[in-house]
C-alpha cells in the first residue's frame, strides 16, 4: 500500500509541476534564458475582449462571383459570335443571371450549337422559344460549375483577407472560415477600427474599360444605354472649394484588364501637388496586354474603375510599354496606403458584408482583467475560509486540492492554446466552487461512515467509494450541458465553456485523486487514529 | 462544524402539494412579467443592432448625450449608465442612410462635446443574420441540453427519476429567466451560459439524492417509497445545502466585482442555484413519487 502511495504522489507530482511549467511564462515577463530554449514559453492566449481587438464575421455574397462569371461569359460570348459571323443580336445577362440572346435563323441556330458544345461547357440550354422565324434562347450556368463557383469565392476572398491582414500588420490575427459562406476575422489590439473594416471589406475589383465615344452619353443618361456599354460615375474634386461633385461616364461593358494581370501596387508621391497616388505595375502578360491595348486605342479613353467606381479616364496618348500605370485621385496619404495594399493582395471574387462586429478597447480589457483577477482572488478565500471553518483539517487538504486545481486549470489553457475570455474567468470562479462540491459529498460520507463506528481507515474508504459514482455522474452533468454552450456559442461564451470543462475534468483529478493520496499517507503511513473532519 | 444536524427529518414529501403551488405561481409571475414587458428584454446577440460603450473624461448628463445624438436621429435611443462616467448606448438598428451607425454616434458624440471628451471603449454591431442565428442555436443549445440530462440520467437510473429531473431543470430555467424578465434584466448570450450552468449543476443535488434513494430502497425492500424519498431528502439536506453554498461563495464576488457583464451573469446563476436547491428537495424527488403512483415499477439495481 505504501509503495502504491508513493507511486501515486509521484504521478501527481509530475502532473502539477507539468501544469506549473506552463503557467510561469504566464506569470513573469523576464523568463530566464535557458527556460525559453528549452521549456515551454507560451503564455495564456487572451481573448479579445480582455486584450482588446476586432472580431467580425463576414459574410461573403458568393451570388456575385456567379453573376460576375456569367457577365464575363456574355461578354465572350458576343465577341465570340461576332467573330464567328453568327447572326444574332440582343445578347444580355438577365437579373435572374440567365444570358439571353436572340438568333436570326436557322444556320445560325446550327453555328451557336456548335460554338456552345465546343467552348462552353458550362452552360446549358434553359429555355429557347421561336417567335416570327427567330429564336430566343435562354442560356443558364450548370448548377455543378455555380456550386463550385461560390465554393471558390469564399476560398479566395478568405485568402485575400488573409494577405491583406497580413499586410497592414496585425501581430496574430486569425482568419478562420465559418459554415458556408461566413468568416470570422480576429484582430488583436487594432486601433483603428474603420480602417481596418475598410481594408477587409473593400472588394477592390480593379478594371480598365474604354470609354465609349461612339455613343452620347445624353442618351445613356435619359435610358438608352447602348447595348455592351455601361454608365459608370466617379467624381471630380474641385480643388479651390474641395467640392465633390458627381461625373457620368459611358464605358464600354468588357474590362480590358483587371486587377489580377498587376504584379504589384505603390505609394508615390506626386511631384506636382504633393498629392500620394498609387503606382501600378504588371504582371508580364498584363505588360504585354497593356501595351497591345494602349497601342491599338491611341488617342481614345481609358477609364481606371475600382469596385465600379472611375477614378479617371485619362486619353491615352501613345502606346505605353514597360506596364507601368497609375491611379490618382484625391486620396490621403492612409487611404492611397490602404489601396496599394488591396491592390497588391487582390481584389476580392465576390462582395462581403460585415455582420457583426465586436470591438474591444484595451482600457476596457484590462479593467475586465482586474475585476476578473479580484473576483478569483476573493471567491477563492471565502471557499477557502469556508472548507476550513466547516471540515477543518480535511478542509485545509480539500484547499490544498483547490489550488493544484487552479494551477492546473491555467496550465492547461496555455498547454491547449485555448483562450482565456472574461467569461472564462468567471468559469474558472464557478469551477472553485463547483470542484469543493466533490470534497464535500466525500467528507459529508466520510462523517456518516464514522457516525455508524468505523475506524477512519473503514471510514475514508467508504466515502470515497460511495461518493466516487455520485460525484462521477454530477460532473458528467455539467459536462454535458457545457459541451452543449461550446457547440453553440460564440466567442468569449465559448471560453467559458472550455475553463467550466478543463476545470471539472481536472477537479475529478485533484478533488478525489490528490485528496485521497493525502488521507492514505495519513492512515497507513502515520496510523492516525482520529480524523480531523 | 455541523450546519445541518444528522438526525433531522422533516416531512419533505407532505409538504410537496404546496410546494408544486409556490413553484407554479413563481413561474406564472415570470411569465406574466414577460408578457407584460412585451417579450423578454433581448440583448443585442438577440435582437441584433449597435452598442456603443463610452467612458467620458468627466460627467456628462444623459439628456447632453441625448442632444449629441439628436443630429442623426438618435435621440431616443436607449442610453444606460454603465459605471462611473460610463454609457452604454443602444441602437436596434446597424446602419441608417447608408452609413454605419457606430462611426456616426461617434462623429457626433466628437462633434458635440469634443474629440478627447471621451473614449470609445466597446462597439458591437449584430446584423439581423447573426442575431436571428444566434437566437436559434441559444434555444437549441438549451432544449438539447435538457434531452441531454434525461437521456443520461434515464441511462444511470431510470425513466422516472430522468423525469423527475427534467422537470426540475424546467423548473430552475423558467424561474430563473421569469426573474430576469421581473427585473427587467437584459437578456443576451452570457444569460444564456449561466442557463445552461444552471441546467448542469442544479441537477448535481438532485443526483446526489436519487442516488441516495437508489440506496437506501435496496437496503430496504419492504419500506414504501414515500418514506425511502423522504429519507433520503433528509440524509443529504446537508450535502444538497453545503454544495449550493460553496458555488454561492464564488458568485457572490462575481455579482458584486466582476463587473457589468458578468454581473448579470452571476444573477441569473444566483437565482439558478436556489431555485436549483428548492426544486431538488420539492419538485424532483416528489414527482418520482407521483410518476411511481401513476406507473409502478420494481426499483431497478443498476450501478
Amino acid at each position: 500500500m505504501l509503495k502504491s502511495i508513493k507511486l501515486r504522489a509521484a504521478a501527481a507530482l509530475i502532473v502539477c509541476l507539468a501544469g506549473l511549467f506552463y503557467l510561469v511564462p504566464s506569470l513573469t515577463s523576464q523568463l530566464p534564458d535557458f527556460w525559453k530554449k528549452n521549456l515551454p514559453a507560451n503564455r495564456i492566449h487572451l481573448g479579445l475582449d480582455l486584450q482588446g481587438g476586432m472580431h467580425l464575421v463576414l459574410e461573403v455574397n458568393a451570388d456575385k462571383a456567379v453573376e460576375a462569371a456569367v457577365e464575363r461569359m456574355t461578354n465572350d460570348m458576343r465577341e465570340t459570335l461576332m467573330d464567328k459571323r453568327v447572326r444574332f443580336r440582343n445578347i444580355e445577362r438577365t437579373r435572374e443571371n440567365i444570358i439571353s440572346l436572340e438568333l436570326a435563323d436557322s444556320a445560325a441556330r446550327g453555328a451557336f450549337e456548335k460554338i456552345l458544345a465546343e467552348q462552353y461547357p458550362d452552360l446549358e440550354v434553359q429555355t429557347s422559344r421561336i417567335v416570327e422565324g427567330r429564336e430566343t434562347v435562354g442560356l443558364k450556368i450548370k448548377d455543378k460549375r455555380a456550386v463550385d463557383i461560390k465554393k471558390l469565392a469564399v476560398e479566395q476572398s478568405l485568402e485575400t483577407i488573409r494577405n491583406r491582414v497580413d499586410q497592414f500588420g496585425i501581430t496574430e490575427p486569425e482568419i478562420i472560415p465559418q459554415g458556408n459562406d461566413r468568416i470570422i476575422v480576429q484582430l488583436p489590439g487594432i486601433k483603428d477600427a474603420v480602417r481596418a473594416k475598410n481594408l477587409i471589406g473593400k472588394t477592390a475589383l480593379l478594371e480598365f474599360k474604354l470609354v465609349d465615344e461612339e455613343h452620347g452619353i445624353e442618351e445613356a443618361l435619359k435610358g438608352s444605354v447602348p447595348e455592351g456599354s455601361i454608365l459608370a460615375y466617379g467624381s471630380t474634386v474641385d480643388r479651390e472649394s474641395g467640392r465633390r461633385a458627381s461625373l457620368p461616364y459611358l464605358l464600354k461593358s468588357k474590362a480590358l484588364l483587371t486587377g489580377g494581370a498587376l504584379e504589384t501596387a505603390q505609394v508615390k508621391i506626386s511631384d506636382r501637388f504633393g498629392e500620394p497616388h498609387v503606382a501600378l505595375k504588371f504582371n508580364s502578360q498584363g505588360a504585354k496586354d497593356f501595351d497591345r491595348i494602349t497601342g491599338e486605342n491611341v488617342k481614345k479613353r481609358l477609364a481606371i474603375v475600382l469596385d465600379g467606381v472611375v477614378h479617371s479616364a485619362p486619353v491615352i496618348q501613345e502606346r505605353i510599354s514597360g506596364g507601368d500605370a497609375q491611379i490618382t485621385g484625391s486620396f490621403t496619404l492612409d487611404e492611397a496606403k490602404d489601396l496599394a495594399i488591396v491592390l497588391r493582395a487582390g481584389a476580392l471574387p465576390a462582395p462581403v458584408a460585415i455582420l457583426e462586429e465586436r470591438t474591444v478597447g484595451p482600457s476596457l480589457g484590462q479593467d475586465s482583467i482586474d475585476q476578473g483577477l479580484w473576483s478569483i482572488i476573493v471567491g477563492s478565500i471565502l471557499v477557502f475560509a469556508f472548507m476550513i471553518v466547516y471540515y477543518r483539517l480535511s478542509g485545509l487538504v480539500a484547499n490544498f486540492a483547490l489550488i493544484t486545481n487552479i494551477i492546473l486549470l491555467l496550465g492547461t489553457l496555455v498547454a491547449f492554446k485555448a483562450t482565456l475570455t472574461l467569461p472564462g474567468i468567471a468559469g474558472i470562479v464557478l469551477t472553485i466552487g463547483m470542484a469543493v462540491d466533490a470534497n464535500v459529498l466525500i467528507f459529508e460520507r466520510i462523517r456518516e461512515e464514522l457516525r455508524l463506528g468505523k475506524t477512519p481507515r473503514a471510514a475514508i474508504e467508504a466515502g470515497y467509494a460511495k461518493a466516487f459514482l455520485t460525484i462521477l455522474d454530477s460532473n458528467v452533468t455539467t459536462l454535458i450541458a457545457a459541451l452543449f454552450l461550446f457547440g453553440f456559442g460564440t466567442g468569449p461564451v465559448k471560453g467559458f465553456a472550455v475553463t467550466l470543462c478543463i476545470g471539472l475534468v481536472i477537479s475529478m483529478f485533484t478533488a478525489i485523486f490528490v485528496t485521497r493520496i493525502i488521507y492514505d499517507f495519513f492512515v497507513w503511513e502515520r496510523k492516525v487514529q482520529s480524523i480531523s473532519v | 462544524m455541523e450546519l445541518i444536524k444528522p438526525g433531522i427529518n422533516i416531512d419533505f414529501v407532505g409538504k410537496m402539494k404546496p410546494a408544486i403551488g409556490i413553484s407554479l405561481a413563481l413561474i406564472a409571475i415570470g411569465i406574466a412579467s414577460i408578457i407584460w414587458h412585451g417579450g423578454l428584454n433581448y440583448g443585442i446577440d438577440f435582437a441584433g443592432g449597435t452598442l456603443v460603450q463610452i467612458k467620458f473624461q468627466k460627467e456628462t448628463p444623459a439628456d447632453r448625450i441625448h442632444s449629441a445624438l439628436k443630429p442623426i436621429g438618435l435621440e431616443n435611443s436607449i442610453i444606460q449608465s454603465f459605471g462611473p462616467n460610463e454609457v452604454v448606448i443602444r441602437v436596434g438598428e446597424v446602419e441608417r442612410a447608408g452609413g454605419e451607425l457606430s462611426q456616426k454616434i461617434k462623429e457626433s458624440l466628437a462633434q458635440a462635446l469634443g474629440e478627447g471628451a471621451f473614449e470609445v471603449r466597446r462597439v458591437e454591431v449584430v446584423g439581423p443574420k447573426v442575431s436571428r442565428d444566434l437566437t436559434r442555436k441559444a434555444i437549441l443549445a438549451i432544449v438539447f441540453s435538457w434531452i441531454g440530462m434525461l437521456v443520461y440520467i434515464a441511462w444511470r437510473f431510470e425513466f422516472r427519476y430522468a423525469v423527475g429531473g427534467i422537470i426540475a431543470l424546467v423548473h430552475d430555467t423558467l424561474i430563473t429567466v421569469g426573474a430576469m424578465s421581473l427585473l427587467n434584466k437584459e437578456f443576451d448570450l452570457t444569460i444564456v451560459a449561466a442557463l445552461l450552468t444552471i441546467i448542469g449543476y442544479s441537477i448535481n443535488d438532485t443526483i446526489v439524492i436519487f442516488d441516495r434513494i437508489r440506496e437506501n430502497a435496496r437496503k430496504n425492500i419492504k419500506q414504501p417509497l414515500e418514506e425511502i424519498i423522504n429519507g433520503s431528502i433528509n440524509q443529504t439536506l446537508g450535502r444538497t445545502i453545503l454544495t449550493s453554498l460553496t458555488v454561492f461563495l464564488v458568485l457572490v464576488p462575481l455579482f458584486f466585482l466582476g463587473g457589468a457583464v458578468i454581473h448579470d451573469f452571476a444573477f441569473a446563476m444566483l437565482v439558478g442555484c436556489t431555485a436549483g436547491v428548492y426544486s431538488t428537495v420539492f419538485i424532483a424527488s416528489p414527482i418520482v413519487l407521483a410518476w411511481e403512483r401513476i406507473k409502478p415499477s420494481r426499483i431497478k439495481r443498476k450501478k
